[in-house]
């Protein structure tokens, strides 16, 4: 297993706890009434378990177990990898944050979201990009 | 990996992209309001991403490591897996066209129906395929 992979499979794994902790609170907040911040919660939870865990988890395995793309460059770009999980885990990061943090139209956190939105797009097109070569028969 | 998968998976890429940039122009208008009718993406954003790239992927990627049989054909009656393929890209675009154009709701019921007939094909091809390797 490559080390963007063990990087990427680790860190969805943090995610996954992470989304089922933001599950949890979810649901506490309807039993009780905790100082939470509960506009955007759920959305939250939503995008760290689909983004941070499922998503992330197909990238990590995918660029372990896909054809390679050839002898010399096996799994493509690796520093391309790498770029991909720097952006796709800053965007999600930034996105979280920043949707528990809004309180106001147009204040820092809106900013914020805005950025974690090119984040994440460049992250997927940065995985297509290296993806779509290793799509091939032998 | 095999003709069909390589179509599903490019498929999955396709919809994967498409599914961020949907959900990155609703992101954007969240934080800085630029046109009311991005919300109206969301209903699209989810099938492309759930359907488009999660179940796609899936299929393309069970057909290719699934157990093979040791004689040819060695994955067995591929009609299903073909014609699954088929089936969930016409129903995936009828629901997404249905969603973003505001079409009557028979456009996403026949979708939806031709998701499920794709999911149906789909365990017909796996099904035998399921095995260990005592078969």
């Amino acid at each position: 297993m490559p080390p963007l992979t063990r990087w990427l499979i680790r860190t969805a794994l943090i995610y996954l706890v992470l989304a089922l902790i933001a599950g949890v609170l979810l649901a506490a907040r309807l039993l009780w009434s905790l100082p939470l911040p509960t506009a955007g919660l759920d959305t939250v939870y939503l995008h760290l378990f689909m983004v941070g865990w499922v998503t992330q988890l197909i990238f990590g395995v995918a660029y372990w177990m896909f054809p390679t793309y050839s002898r010399e460059a096996p799994r493509r770009n690796p520093l391309l990898g790498r770029i991909v999980y720097g952006l796709l885990n800053a965007g999600l990061v930034l996105r979280a944050i920043a949707e528990l943090g809004r309180t106001a139209q147009g204040d820092v956190w809106s900013w914020l979201l805005v950025l974690s939105a090119v984040l994440l797009w460049f992250a997927a097109a940065g995985f297509v990009v290296n993806t779509w070569g290793r799509i091939r028969g032998r | 990996m095999p003709p069909l998968s390589i179509w599903f998976v490019r498929s999955a890429l396709v919809h994967l992209m498409l599914g961020f940039t949907f959900g990155a122009l609703m992101l954007g208008n969240k934080g800085a309001p630029f046109d009311a009718r991005m919300w109206q993406l969301r209903p699209a954003h989810m099938e492309l991403l759930l359907v488009g790239w999660l179940i796609q992927l899936a299929m393309g990627v069970a057909f290719w490591i699934a157990p093979r049989w040791w004689e040819p054909p060695r994955r067995g009656n591929v009609t299903g897996a073909y014609a699954a393929f088929g089936l969930l890209n016409g129903g995936l675009w009828l629901v997404i066209l249905g969603s973003l154009f505001r079409l009557p709701p028979g456009w996403t019921f026949v979708g939806r129906v031709l998701e499920a007939a794709a999911a149906g094909a789909f365990l017909w091809h796996l099904w035998p395929r399921i095995v260990g390797r005592e078969g």
